[in-house]
């Protein structure tokens, strides 16, 4: 066969060989022949593309079931295997069933502002801010200025500030507690005040005392109250000395200032090494207080000074008595305007004291010698200065006559002595068998002085007589008396036996109006008038304070007649005093 | 005419004297109301005829920085009321005449 042109495409003889292979049909070979080579080839095409893979294998395989198929049923159709019949296979994993999460945080806080921006609230806001800042240049140009001088202020300035925080508080703090005060004893209070005893109409003369506030300040348990006196310029402060009366038990002493505005507390607390025994309050300078001691010193506390200790003090180099202080008196200012008192004390001297500056510069102004000094007859024998001194236990001055002032001392005499003479007594009193506790000018009579003792009796004197002019036996030791100031006969006394006296000469020469016992067991050492209300102040050996009001009775001005204008003014109280003591006189005369 | 001149320049030395921010109302923290705020004087600097752009650029770099989404407002004359997050407000005065708001609110 001669091949003229080959051109590849994709028809293929349908007998040939190829067009078989592709149906599946065995091959031809001259139909013996052709059937003798396919079954030669047969083998060789399995045994020969052996390289051509499993494909033809397969196909080499499928040929000769089907070729014995083919033989069995020649004609039957054939569907073509090849790689491309191909079957489907799948197959479906699990899937995890799905859930939903969701979550939700808070939202940022919201909030709404409003504001108006115009050109005049723009220029004003400028405005305001050029200020500030032209008020923060100036001070820090003044700061810098006084830098250096002010940094020492400025620690100053801070302390202060501090301090006065405190201050504040503390003023603020007194006040109330006042209030508390004026409440928890508002009916004493209301009773100090107004309370007139109506029950005196129908006790005749008779006179009550109510009792008031008590004061006590629990570190006085064990002293006595040794002194009283009330301050002349503040009618509500009293001071009140405390220490203790008994030789054996000195210890500490105190100085206890109280108001009548807060009895719970005192005001002022200057506590002592040794006992006080007498006290003064300046009459002007109130706030300069005279203080005696049981060990023989005086001081001078200033209330207003902040601290504990005394202005001025006394040692023994500077002459402090050697014995126990009975009795300081202020006195008026000298003629360089010092101050100055007058101290009486058991070593039987009578000293002035002058504050000078810093010091306290004594003088001796008396000294008590026993003898009496106006027997002349052992004059002669005793020219040799009697080394024995009289022991003082009291004194007072005159109100009016400045040099004139009255002593009483140990051996129960009194003594009337003047400023001038240190060695001489202007008289001599045979006062009482015991030691002079407390003698007296009355306040309004020049004349007239009483004085008190432990041999139970109250006396009465006119300066220019020698004896009495009256003589009360109270029955019990006297601790103290005193005059009242808005009456020139009443006056009262303290005992032993814790008894209260009140005695209104102008009424009732011989006995007392009243007659009251205030404590048991316990003796009263001291009793003070108030100079402007109807109170008295009564102080006891345990440290207590009592005050009392006077009921009207004992109050009582002088009766008039009906129609008469009432006098006023201590020339009346003179004139009571002058009537009684003429009364007095006329008897005496009589007898004389 | 030269009242009105010697008017202007006053005006103007006025604007120059008062240039400098004055923050008004914010709830700020401190770090962050300084940044806001020189930001601000920068972006009005900037765009000084041009409100809108000024805006635009503070609200751009206020969303990068702190994060979405910030409001801006830049004038002379408004009024407002704003709901803002809580310390995210600014409000200032800047150049004597200009107010600005910032906030944030998303």
């Amino acid at each position: 066969m001669a091949v003229h042109f080959v051109m590849e495409g994709n028809l293929v003889y349908q007998d040939s060989n190829e067009a078989r292979k592709l149906e599946g049909l065995p091959e031809e070979t001259v139909k013996a022949s052709t059937e003798a080579h396919p079954d030669e080839e047969k083998p060789d095409t399995p045994v020969t593309p052996v390289e051509d893979g499993a494909e033809a294998e397969k196909a080499g395989e499928e040929y000769r079931p089907d070729s014995a198929a083919s033989k069995a049923d020649k004609k039957e159709p054939k569907v073509t295997k090849n790689q491309f019949n191909f079957s489907e296979r799948a197959s479906q994993t699990l899937n995890n069933p799905l859930r939903e999460r969701s979550c939700q945080t808070e939202p940022p806080q919201r909030c709404t502002f409003s504001a108006n921006a115009n050109q005049w609230e723009i220029y004003d806001a400028y405005v305001e801010e050029l200020q500030k800042q032209e008020k923060n240049k100036e001070k820090q140009k003044t700061i810098q200025l006084k830098k250096d001088v002010d940094k020492k202020k400025k620690k100053m300035m801070l302390m202060e500030t501090q301090n006065d925080d405190i201050n504040k508080v503390g003023k603020v703090a007194k006040i109330i507690e006042r209030m508390l005060h004026q409440n928890t004893f508002d009916d004493i209070a209301q009773d100090f005040k107004y309370f007139e005893d109506a029950s005196d109409e129908f006790r005749g003369q008779q006179g009550t005392i109510l009792p008031l506030w008590k004061f006590h300040y629990d570190k006085t348990k064990k002293l006595s109250v040794t002194a009283l006196c009330w301050n002349k310029k503040y009618p509500d402060l009293f001071s009140v000395g405390l220490g203790s009366y008994n030789f054996t038990k000195q210890g500490r002493g105190m100085l206890v200032f109280y108001s009548l505005k807060n009895s719970a507390f005192p005001e002022y607390i200057y506590p002592t090494s040794s006992s006080v025994l007498c006290l003064d309050i300046h009459e002007q300078r109130s706030y300069l207080v005279a203080v005696g001691f049981y060990d023989g010193c005086v001081a001078v506390y200033n209330l207003k000074r902040e601290g504990q200790e005394p202005v001025y003090k006394s040692t023994a180099k500077t002459g402090k008595h050697t014995d126990p202080v009975w009795q300081v008196c202020w006195h008026n200012d000298d003629m360089d305007n010092n101050h100055n008192f007058y101290s009486v004390s058991s070593d039987g001297r009578v000293v002035s004291w002058t504050l000078i500056k810093n010091e306290l510069v004594f003088t001796d102004v008396i000294r008590l010698s026993l003898n009496a000094e106006d027997k002349p007859s052992t004059q002669q024998a005793s020219t040799a200065f009697s080394s024995l001194l009289a022991c003082g236990t009291s004194m007072d001055f005159h109100k009016q006559i400045d040099y004139l002032f009255l002593v009483g001392t140990e051996e129960g005499k009194i003594h009337k002595c003047s400023k001038t003479y240190s060695r001489q007594y202007l008289e001599t009193y045979a006062a009482h068998s015991m030691p002079v506790d407390t003698v007296k000018w009355n306040h309004f009579h020049p004349n007239v002085f009483i004085s008190c003792s432990s041999d139970w009796t109250v006396k009465i004197w006119d300066h220019t007589i020698n004896t009495p002019m009256f003589t009360f036996d109270l029955k019990a030791a006297v601790g103290d008396v005193a005059w009242a100031p808005y009456s020139s006969t009443v006056f009262a006394a303290v005992t032993t036996d814790g008894t209260v006296h009140v005695f209104d000469l102008n009424i009732n020469k011989y006995e007392p109006l009243c007659q009251q016992a205030v404590v048991a067991k316990h003796r009263l050492t001291h009793i003070e008038f108030n100079p402007i209300h109807p109170i008295i102040i009564v102080g006891d050996d345990r440290g207590y304070v009592t005050s009392y009001k006077l009921s009207p009775n004992l109050r009582k001005k002088q009766m008039m007649k009906k129609g008469q204008e009432q006098p006023k003014g201590p020339e009346v109280e003179v004139v009571k005093m002058e009537k009684l003591l003429s009364l007095l006189r006329e008897p005496e005369q009589n007898t004389v | 005419m030269a009242g009105t001149g010697e008017g202007k320049k006053e005006e103007a030395d006025y604007k120059r004297m008062n240039s400098f921010p004055l923050i008004r109302h914010t709830d700020m923290p401190e770090e962050m109301r300084v940044e806001t705020m020189e930001l601000c004087v920068t972006a009005c600097e900037k765009f000084a005829t041009n409100n809108e752009s000024a805006a635009k650029m503070i609200k751009e770099s206020m969303d990068k920085k702190f994060g979405s989404s910030w409001h801006v407002v830049i004038g002379e004359g408004f009024g407002f009321e704003v709901t803002h997050e809580v310390k995210n407000l600014l409000y200032m005065f800047f150049g004597g005449s200009l107010a600005v708001c910032v906030w944030k609110c998303s």
